[in-house]
């Protein structure tokens, strides 16, 4: 049975513990690092502290993502903040050396400069700080206080009342609010609801979901609890994608380790509630990120969506009612239940609240990730944050959304990031991938790279999304060689116009985005391909071309 | 009343059965099991021959028409071994901005091969994967587990043609 007293023993001897070292060395895990070897440097200090006869003093603690992915493997000191970069198995000795001395140099990293200082911290508060292999760092942050709280002195539907007041919206696309999804499942009847958390993150190029559940994954399970709680539900799923084994592995670990300590399973905390969470594995599968694709692939079917309403809210795993949130939007629960949906409301705009999470790729200096209040700009993000484009070129658009999302011109630069705004623009706030375009790209290979992506991920059941996205991509291409008429942009446009009405499902129905966005703005790169078909070559306007 | 559930043998005494029957216990035998089970199968065996797919479906009474259904939908599923080394190369959004599709150029024009195939000689296949999470070093290519970042086209001749050379001899 824990109580919170018992939340507060362990962190207070883990912190006694950590302060019994003298140094604490933090070597980032994730995914990105370990691509550039960190393992090998976690091992190499590890054995050299050993070595050294340094245990107990010195402590060389795996940790989570921390941001700046290209300047991986990244080791930060913790009492000092010195942060070092590319750092190879080579340099642990060196690095052991300088701790009672002068910082290594050659190595530093500037943990002044804007892509730290301006970022604001939620949901990857414990990012690169805590190890995700151990819940005793977890709970020495504050975890799984909220979830104690929550079950000890709020009734279900306060915890309900909370989210709402907070103003959370979906973070896994759509931008529907939290708090009002929470509340629908928590008034439908039946025996039985579910929690299921969406971390298939299919938008190929983002990588939030991923490097929150590598460097904080009990943050998520808190989150699923507290919404099974808030809405009845005694059993969590997680659909995460087989792409991230790493994550799973700490998922797994996590859930264990919460059993172990009455954090899940029967009898939470010695009351009445219980919760268990178990993981399913997608396969290779973009739409069954769409939640009713997410639910007959859990089923163990072919991932096909089927026609909404019934929303899963009403009718969703086995026909009961089940709460689909993704990975970040629970990972936002705990920090508002701890302290309150007031507070969360008071970052980020009048209509998105709290903080987003990015992924910044592409032609952009500092690559990784980042989480900004809602209502930064772009330009802030891309030029401050970022450090603007390398090699001298010159930035072009910024794609956000992914394959369902849109190209932002450097026009819209200085508009406020949040839902409403980049919607107006013909884009969408997306999931988080942020891919930074330079003027040695093409707009339309921009454009026919998402469409080849949506044919081939086309799930088949409806015809405008199976056979329109094909038709469309065929368009691109004959643009791209040079071989088209301005009839065939029109074509491209009412198909377009066609598949985003007809389609079935969210895939199909936004297909069509990244070819509007860049017609809306860039439309001069299409007709310069164009041949001059009699006339002028010139396009003629169609009824289609809007956002 | 009819014949009581029929649990078909496991297509050969291979012990690596017992872990893809583990699975389905631990999963109750139902239908709901499918893909967990082919996940098992695919880790243990590699890909998903068709008297595994048989042995799966009849253990979770499950047709075998949607069990092959359910099969050939997901991309992660292998239904052909793989050759001896794989080459994975990321088809992300930001490895494709960083130059994608002259990784692919080297594959098909050195070594013959297109995603979702294998050289003559069984050494090499080529995959494609949407996102390893590494955008940060993109382009990105995974050869035999190794993540190779900021990928140039020589380098990947290189070390694909090190698969090629290295078991030859
Ligand atoms: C084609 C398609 C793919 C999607 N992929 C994802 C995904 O990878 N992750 C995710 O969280 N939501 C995805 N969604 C959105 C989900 O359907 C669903 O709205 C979301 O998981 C709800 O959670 P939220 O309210 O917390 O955002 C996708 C939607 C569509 C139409
Ligand atoms: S796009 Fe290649 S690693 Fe993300």
């Amino acid at each position: 049975m824990t109580q919170l007293e018992d939340l507060q023993r362990i962190a207070s001897e883990e912190t006694e513990r950590r302060q019994g070292c003298r140094h604490r060395l933090c070597v980032c895990i994730a995914a990105g690092c370990v691509s550039s070897h960190s393992d090998q440097v976690q091992a190499s200090l590890t054995n050299e502290v050993k070595r050294r006869g340094l245990e107990g003093q010195v402590e060389v603690r795996p940790v989570g993502c921390m941001g700046l992915c290209s300047a991986g493997p990244l080791v930060q000191e913790e009492t000092s903040g010195v942060l070092y970069q590319h750092v190879r198995q080579e340099d642990a000795a060196e690095i052991l050396d300088s701790l009672d001395a002068k910082p290594v140099e050659r190595l530093r990293c500037d943990s002044g400069q804007p892509f730290f200082r301006r970022q604001q911290k939620i949901v990857l508060e414990n990012s690169g700080v805590i190890n995700p292999h151990r819940i005793e760092d977890y709970i020495a942050a504050g975890g799984y206080e909220a979830l104690v709280q929550a079950l000890t002195s709020m009734k279900p539907m306060e915890v309900v009342e909370e989210v709402i007041r907070s103003g959370l919206r979906g973070r896994g696309g759509g931008g529907y609010p939290t708090g009002l999804k929470w509340s629908t499942v928590a008034k439908a009847g039946g025996d039985k609801k579910y929690v299921v958390c969406n971390a298939d993150e299919g938008d190929p190029g983002a990588f939030m979901d991923r490097a929150v559940l590598e460097s904080d994954p009990h943050r998520v399970l808190e989150g699923m609890a507290i919404a099974g709680y808030a809405t009845g539900a005694d059993m969590g799923y997680v659909y995460i994608r087989a792409e991230y084994p790493l994550a799973i592995a700490h998922l797994r670990t996590a859930i264990r380790q919460a059993k172990k300590m009455d954090l899940l399973g029967n009898s939470i905390c010695g009351t009445r509630f219980n919760f268990d969470v178990e993981l399913r594995l997608g396969a290779g599968a973009f739409v069954c990120g769409e939640e009713t694709a997410l639910i007959a692939s859990i089923e163990g079917g072919r991932g096909q969506p089927r026609p909404r309403p019934p929303y899963p809210a009403q009718s969703g795993l086995w026909g009961k009612s089940t709460l689909i949130n993704n990975v970040e939007t629970f990972a936002n629960i705990a920090p508002i239940i701890r302290r309150g949906g007031d507070w969360f409301a008071s970052i980020g705009t009048a209509k998105s609240k709290g903080t987003k999470v990015f992924a910044l790729a592409g032609k952009i200096r500092n690559t990784g990730l980042i989480e900004v209040p809602m209502g930064v700009t772009l330009r802030e993000i891309v030029f401050d944050i970022g450090g603007g484009i390398p090699g001298g070129h010159r930035f072009k658009a910024v794609q956000t959304g992914g394959p369902s999302g849109g190209c932002i011109p450097e026009q819209h630069l200085d508009m406020p990031v949040d839902y409403d705004s980049l919607r107006e623009i013909g884009s969408i706030m997306g999931s988080g991938g942020m891919i930074v375009i330079d003027e040695t790209s093409s707009m339309v290979d921009v454009a026919k790279y998402f469409m080849e992506f949506c044919m081939s991920e086309s799930c088949g059941k409806c015809i405008p999304c199976r056979v329109g996205t094909h038709h469309m991509h065929g368009l691109l291409e004959k643009i791209l060689e040079g071989h088209a008429s301005a009839a065939d942009v029109a074509q491209l446009e009412a198909l377009c116009d066609m598949v985003m009405h007809t389609s079935l499902c969210g895939l199909g129905i936004t297909a069509p985005n990244p070819v509007l966005s860049t017609l809306r703005h860039f439309r001069g790169e299409y007709e310069g391909l164009l041949q001059p078909a009699g006339g002028n070559g010139h396009a003629s306007p169609s009824p289609a071309g809007g956002a | 009343m009819p014949i009581g559930p029929f649990k078909p043998a496991p297509p050969s005494d291979d012990k690596r059965w017992k872990i893809v029957a583990g699975t389905m216990r631990r999963h109750g035998e139902t239908p709901n099991a499918l893909i967990e089970t082919l996940h098992t199968v695919q880790e243990t065996f590699g890909f998903i021959d068709k008297d595994a797919l048989r042995f799966v479906a009849g253990s979770l009474r499950v047709p075998l028409s949607k069990a092959y259904g359910v099969a050939t939908f997901y991309h992660h599923f292998q239904m052909k071994p793989k050759g001896e080394h794989t080459c994975v190369i990321c088809t992300g959004t930001a490895c494709y901005i960083k130059g994608v599709p002259e990784l692919l150029a080297v594959m098909r024009d050195e070594f013959g091969i297109s995603p979702g195939e294998t050289t003559a000689d069984n050494r090499v296949s080529l995959l494609t994967a949407r996102c390893v999470g590494a955008c940060g070093l993109a382009p990105v290519a995974v050869v035999d587990g190794d993540v190779m970042g900021k990928l140039t086209a020589s380098q990947l001749r290189e070390r694909v043609g090190r698969c090629v050379r290295d078991d030859a001899a």
